[in-house]
Order: structure tokens, then C-alpha cells, then sequence
């Protein structure tokens, strides 16, 4: 019987990290999670984000709704599971995770404000990124080209895109608030993925980010 | 003449089985009087003997052992020639040299089950106290009974930690159990298509089976070796309808469609007209010359009484509380007897646990065969998972 050759790539331990292959947003991400903590990321994709934590001594777990995805990322050895981010984080219990992060991932769930509960629920904090509708090129698009934005980041149209509840940075704020959920941290990126200045006010943010990154924790009971 | 030949054929073969029960071509451990094996039934099984394969060596810490758990029709032959058979091991696209259970790297160890037939002890076994075989009189044993003997095994070899369990179908039950009886004995931990608990689809096909191999009239109420008989046609029987339930619809129509064996028109007759239908046969003779029928119904029966949250007041959560043991889970689409939805409630269990657990769910066609077969994202994961698993064990690969 002849070896076969592997369809996935088995680079799960032997591959040397690099933080300069990561995304900017990842790094960003990474640097707001405390090492050694325990952490669960949902929409965890091709398993990138878990790479780069469990690179760092971060105890990390995934969700992953694509079987492909999810395969990748057991074969990269991470502990990942096939599960819907809308469907399956009420099967865990409170206080599960220290960090529970939703990268690029709340515009296409169909309930972001529920599992926006959830993750808050099962971490202590939660880290969630997202594209920002309000940026200007979308606003651009949509005001003169009058047709649905599509820019590199979000290249599909608006038939075939998985995102279904676009938001900008401003409703979010207001989700946050709305829930009673603590802004402990917020990064605006530009399209390159650099941060904009930290001090800018939340217009300019909503105007110049491409994306938000924000760091989340409850808040008082009301 | 043909006839005489096969029968011929048979009754050696069948003197071939019921050696194999005694006096195994494997190593075997012998449990005396002093160390009984304690069943789930209340009684105290002594003397016995477990009969088992290794392949690769221990290393020096004894950290690199895994034990593989075999599944209903399975044995202890993994990756070596079959004593009855003369086939290659049963599961040879995982375990071997440079393979996802590497043994070069590893040291595997598989034993028979108790109540198996190829030399652990169980119904096809001589009764020390009758000097016949134990027949029905071979205590019911249950997926835990069979843990329990290999931890006793274990113990033998001097092994503390095993690295890794792993198994499919009833060997991921064992697989399972190891987990939760032994959560400090087991590193890591590979489960693949099985469930924690039999559902009642899966008790119902294996009473079909059983019904089967009891309604041969030479099943004999069991005793059919002292009267030189075997339900062959019974177990043949038991065996092609199980076989069904190990593949799927779309696999069956694949391999054989409504194609017709050796012929081009239908003969009007009860004749295995179409391929399916001589495959099935194959499949229910080939088997009946290597299994135990008794056997057959003591495994069954062992799986239909499977269910671990039943052990821990219904919660099956409650059972991997605070294990530290890695796991990954692995089903398969087409797999309609340990469906997706199985290993997904074994999941979400471990996961409220707060188990480190990696799942995935292949696609094929295959069915719960699929594990035993080649498929290559199957095997590659098995692999990821135990090349991650010996990095946090800290094994260093042997081979330069």
C-alpha cells in the first residue's frame, strides 16, 4: 500500500512562526489577549488567529462553520470543531474563557446582538473585529456609484455575500451601549490595516476605519 | 464435490477459530484466581487471559504507548498478517511505519476484547471449571468490562500514561470510556464515528442479528462446538445485514448500481442475480469463518448497553468534567449508523467540560466504513492530531 500523498497541510508544530506572515488585525487582536490565558475563537477560519495565540502560550480553542476550515485546522493540530457561531455557543457554560473573539465574523451571523450576549456570557471578555460599513469608499460607492459597496476585503456582491448584517462602528457603539456592554478598547484600521490615530473622535473613526477592533467586557448591572 | 470442499474448508477453519480462543497466535497475558476481573454484572471473572499485538518499541520514559481499540468484528491483528485469514491487518492505512500511528515512532498495543474470540477470553473460551467451552455461560460483559481488562493489561506492561486511545464505532466507545474511567491515563484520545450512548436504531439492528444466529437451528442454544455444529447460515445472516448498516445508499449504488453478476439476464430465480446481492453473501461467508457466533452476541450486546451520561445521573458533561486529556472526534458524512449528530452531542459534552477537544467531520460516501478505509483527509488529520499531541508530550521523533 502506497503512502498517500496528504490533501491538508501538515505544517501543525513544525512550522516556523513568522508574525510579520500575520494580518495586522491578528496582531492587533493578539496583543489585547493576556498570555496564558484561554481563549475561544469563534469563526476561527483556516486557524490563523489561533496560530499566532497558541504561538504566544494562549490555551486557544475554535469554532469554524466551514467543514474545509475546520479541517485545515485540526490538521494544523489546533482544537477546533465544526459548529455555528448562531447555533451552537449556547451549548457552553459561563465563564468558560477568559477571551472569546469574533474576528470578522459578527456581520455574518443572523443574530449578532444574540451571540454578541453569548460570547460575553461564556468570556470574561470578549474581542470582536469587524469591517466598517460607514467607511468613506462605501459611502462613496453607494452615494454616486448608487450600487451595493464591494471593496478588496469585501469583494462579493451583494447575491452571493455570506455577510448579512453590515453595521458601521458607530451602530455598534450603540449596540454595545444598548446591552450594556463595557468598550474597555477600540482600534479604528485603515485600509492597510494601521491603526488611525487613538485619539480621534469617533466621527473621523467611522469616516477613515475600514475596520474596528474592540475589546469588551460587561458592564455594570443596571 | 464443491460442496464437500467448502464444508471441508469450514470445519477447518473452524478448528482454526476455536484454537485461536485458547491458545492465540499473540502474546497473552494470564490472569490468575488472584487478580479477577470485576463485570458490570456482579461477577468476578477469574481465571482469564487477554490476548494482544504491539508493534514498535516502549521508549525509555514509557510515554509513547498507544492502545488501539478494535471494533465489534475487529481483533487484535492491526497491522499484521491475520492467523485465520492470511489478510493484512485490519487497519493498516493508520498504524505502520511513517503512518499517522507510526511505529517508529510509537508504541501501539492492541488486545482482543473480553468476550472476543481470538484469545481474550470469552464464550468461545474453555471454562476451567467445566473443561467445555463457556458458551452462554460466559457472563454478559459491557463496553467498561472491557476498559477495565485492558487497564489490567496495561498495568502488566508497566505502562502508567498511555499517549494516546484510539478507535472507531465499538473501539471508540472503548476509546470514550478510557477517557472517563481513566481521564489520568489517557494524554490524548482519538474517537472516531461512535457515540456515548447506543441509540435504539443501532440495539434494534444488532436484536436483528442476534434473532439471526439464534434461529439457526445449529446454534444449538449456543453449544454448537461439543456438537460438532455452527450457525453459519445464522451469523451469515446477522453479519450481511449489519454489513448494510456499515455503508450508505450512495456507496452501494457506486460499487454495484442494479448491475447483474455473470450474467446478462435476470434468471427468473432466488439466485444472487445481482452484484450487491453475491457481494452480500461474500461478505456473510468470508465472516462466519473467523468469527465466534456466541461472541457475536456478547459484543452486541455489550454495545447496545453502552451509555455513559446513564453512569453519571444523565449528564453526560458530568463525565469529562475537568479532564486535562486532548481530543479529536472525527465522523463521517455518509455514516448513518454513528451519525454527525453523535459525535456532535460527544462534543458539545466536551466542550462544556472544558476539554480541549478538535472535531471534524469528513465527507465520503463510504459510510461507517469509512474509517477502516483509505481516505486520505481522514488519515491526515489523525496524523495532525497525534504529531500535535506528541509535541505537548514532548515526544521526539525516533527516526532520523
Amino acid at each position: 500500500m502506497s503512502v498517500q500523498q496528504g490533501v491538508l497541510p501538515l505544517n501543525g508544530q513544525q512550522q516556523a512562526f513568522n508574525p510579520l506572515n500575520f494580518r495586522g488585525d491578528h496582531l492587533l487582536v493578539a496583543q489585547m489577549v493576556e498570555p496564558g490565558s484561554k481563549v475561544l475563537d469563534v469563526g476561527c477560519g483556516d486557524g490563523d488567529l489561533l496560530q499566532l495565540l497558541e504561538s504566544r502560550g494562549v490555551d486557544g480553542r475554535g469554532i469554524e462553520l466551514s467543514r474545509e476550515g475546520v479541517n485545515h485546522c485540526v490538521a494544523k493540530g489546533l482544537a477546533v470543531v465544526q459548529g455555528d457561531a448562531d447555533t451552537d455557543l449556547v451549548n457552553y457554560p459561563d465563564d468558560a474563557f477568559d477571551y472569546v473573539i469574533l474576528s470578522q465574523t459578527l456581520q455574518a451571523t443572523r443574530q449578532p446582538k444574540v451571540v454578541l450576549e453569548n460570547l460575553l456570557r461564556i468570556g470574561r471578555r470578549a474581542i470582536v473585529s469587524f469591517p466598517n460599513f460607514g467607511y468613506w469608499k462605501m459611502r462613496l460607492q453607494l452615494l454616486v456609484g448608487g450600487h451595493m459597496p464591494r471593496t478588496d476585503n469585501l469583494p462579493a456582491t451583494w447575491y452571493d455575500t455570506p455577510n448579512i448584517h453590515f453595521c458601521t462602528i458607530k451602530d455598534f457603539v450603540q449596540l454595545c451601549d444598548e446591552i450594556n456592554v463595557k468598550m474597555e478598547r477600540a482600534v479604528a484600521l485603515d485600509l492597510y490595516g494601521r491603526p488611525l490615530r487613538f485619539n480621534a473622535p469617533w466621527w473621523f473613526w467611522n469616516m477613515f476605519g475600514e475596520q474596528g477592533i474592540f475589546l469588551l467586557s460587561r458592564g455594570q448591572q443596571r | 464435490m464443491v460442496d464437500r470442499h467448502l464444508a471441508h474448508s469450514q470445519s477447518v477453519q473452524a478448528e482454526e477459530r476455536e484454537h485461536e480462543a485458547d491458545h492465540p497466535s499473540s502474546l497473552v497475558a494470564n490472569f490468575g484466581a488472584d487478580q479477577p476481573l470485576a463485570l458490570d454484572c456482579g461477577i468476578d471473572l477469574a481465571p482469564f487471559q487477554i490476548a494482544y499485538q504491539t508493534y514498535g518499541t516502549l521508549n525509555a520514559a514509557r510515554s509513547n504507548a498507544i492502545l488501539v481499540c478494535h471494533a465489534l468484528t475487529g481483533d487484535q491483528h492491526v497491522a499484521n498478517i491475520h492467523p485465520i485469514t492470511g489478510k493484512p491487518g485490519w487497519w493498516e492505512t493508520l498504524v505502520g511505519p511513517g503512518r499517522a500511528l507510526d511505529t517508529d515512532r510509537y508504541f501501539i498495543i492492541c488486545s482482543n476484547v473480553i468476550g472476543g474470540c481470538m484469545g481474550s477470553t470469552g464464550p468461545a473460551s474453555t471454562n476451567p471449571a467445566t473443561g467445555r467451552p463457556w458458551g452462554l455461560d460466559f457472563p454478559v460483559v459491557t463496553i467498561p468490562d472491557m476498559v477495565r481488562a485492558q487497564a489490567m493489561l496495561i498495568d502488566r506492561l508497566g505502562i502508567d500514561t498511555l499517549f494516546c486511545v484510539v478507535g472507531g464505532s465499538m473501539g471508540g466507545m472503548q476509546v470514550l470510556q478510557w477517557s472517563v474511567a481513566y481521564p489520568q491515563r489517557v494524554f490524548s484520545a482519538l474517537a472516531i464515528a461512535c457515540s456515548t450512548r447506543h441509540s435504539a436504531q443501532n440495539i434494534a439492528f444488532h436484536e436483528l442479528g442476534r434473532q439471526a444466529v439464534m434461529a439457526d437451528p445449529d446454534w444449538r442454544q449456543g453449544r454448537y462446538f461439543e456438537q460438532g455444529t455452527h450457525p453459519h447460515r445464522g451469523l451469515g445472516v446477522a453479519r450481511m445485514a449489519a454489513h448494510i448498516t456499515y455503508l450508505s445508499d450512495a456507496a452501494l449504488h457506486r460499487k454495484f448500481g442494479r448491475r447483474m453478476q455473470d450474467r446478462d439476464e435476470p434468471t427468473f430465480s432466488f439466485d444472487a442475480d445481482f452484484q450487491v446481492e453475491s457481494y452480500l453473501r461474500h461478505q456473510g461467508s468470508s465472516f462466519v469463518e473467523r468469527f465466534d457466533a456466541n461472541s457475536y452476541l456478547y459484543l452486541t450486546r455489550a454495545m447496545d448497553y453502552f451509555d455513559i451520561a446513564a453512569d453519571h445521573n444523565g449528564v453526560l458533561a458530568q463525565a469529562f468534567r475537568g479532564t486535562r486529556t486532548r481530543f479529536c472526534v472525527v465522523s463521517f458524512t455518509s455514516d448513518w449508523l454513528f451519525p454527525t449528530s453523535e459525535s456532535r452531542a460527544v462534543v458539545h459534552a466536551l466542550n462544556a467540560g472544558g476539554a480541549r477537544v478538535s472535531f471534524a467531520e469528513i465527507e465520503t460516501d463510504r459510510g461507517h466504513d469509512a474509517f477502516l478505509l483509505d481516505v486520505p483527509e481522514f488519515l491526515d488529520i489523525s496524523h495532525a492530531f497525534l504529531q500535535s499531541a506528541a509535541a505537548a508530550r514532548g515526544l521526539t521523533p525516533v527516526r532520523s
